[in-house]
């Protein structure tokens, strides 16, 4: 009978890592593809957004780089501080935008939210 | 990453992230979806810091499960006639295929690559004590300019929901 690997053997690599941001990725993808409502497709890209966070802190703490006094150690996490800010900022406009699409049209239902103007 | 604590808190919060993500698209009603999308949030962050990314975990608290969260509870609630159910359009089948390609895509790439990866001994000794003095000291030196765009990019976004909202009085109307 072989032996039953111990824990310490199923040591976690930059792989699972990024299967596992590519799982999420996907979902957000699905979600934003297919809903209707469009504070649920917001949701789908904030899903999206944070995948793409944690596939670079995982290539960030994986890389030769990472340690304090490395050449550039923390590259990575100022980049997903500028990606949170942005997201931030984009998920306030996109939210009043919906909020005043429902004022002219009450509804938010992005099937019947077909003209450039009315 | 071969302490046995940090193996078990990858599973356990990547089950919680996937289940809960998987629950936002399933969900019938949109303030579940909601609830479920701040349980990812929150197992998003619970991972980021087993990649030793305190600042970021903390940020991710209180910018998306926190503030991000509560304006989309605002935007359902402001819009109380639209339908409240988490309904899909015809292209469901369409987009649970292109998802489903795309995860196998990234999933097969992820294992397939020679990652020029730091693993072991040398993985466990390069581990951060805190991030913070670090970021701050690139966000006020390297990334200044950034720093300061993203400031204007900020204010910006809060001028422009503010002027979008507003209630503005048609002409002849006033008071």
């Amino acid at each position: 009978m072989p032996p039953i690997p111990a824990i310490e053997d199923l040591s976690i690599t930059l792989a699972h890592y990024l299967g596992l941001a590519g799982t999420v990725f996907a979902i957000g993808t699905a979600i934003t593809l297919s809903k209707r409502n469009a504070v649920a497709v917001l949701m789908g890209v904030e899903l999206m957004l944070n995948a793409v966070n944690l596939t670079v802190l995982a290539f960030s703490r994986f890389s030769a780089a990472f340690e304090e006094g490395g050449s550039a150690p923390l590259d990575g996490h100022v980049f997903v501080v500028f990606v949170l800010t942005v997201a931030a900022a984009e998920a306030a406009v996109a939210l009043a935008m919906a909020v005043l699409v429902y004022r002219r049209r009450e509804t938010v239902d992005l099937d019947r939210v077909n003209l450039m103007r009315g | 990453m071969e302490s046995p604590g940090i193996i078990l808190a990858f599973f356990a919060l990547s089950g919680v992230t996937v289940a809960s993500a998987l629950l936002v698209f399933l969900a019938r009603n949109l303030l579940h979806a909601l609830a479920f999308l701040v349980l990812s949030f929150l197992g998003m962050a619970g991972l980021f810091l087993t990649l030793s990314a305190d600042f970021i975990g903390v940020a991710q608290v209180l910018i998306y499960a926190g503030s991000i969260s509560v304006l989309m509870v605002f935007a359902v609630m402001l819009t109380p006639l639209a339908s409240r159910n988490n309904g899909s359009t015809l292209y469901v089948i369409p987009a649970m295929l292109a998802a489903g390609g795309l995860a196998s895509l990234i999933g097969f790439v992820a294992i397939d690559t020679e990652w020029d990866e730091r693993k072991g001994e040398a993985l466990g000794a390069s581990d951060f004590t805190t991030t913070v003095a670090g970021i701050g000291d690139l966000l006020l030196g390297r990334y200044l300019l950034a720093f300061e765009v993203a400031s204007v990019l900020l204010l910006f976004a809060l001028l422009g929901a503010i002027v979008l909202v507003q209630e503005r009085r048609r002409a002849g109307e006033e008071a």
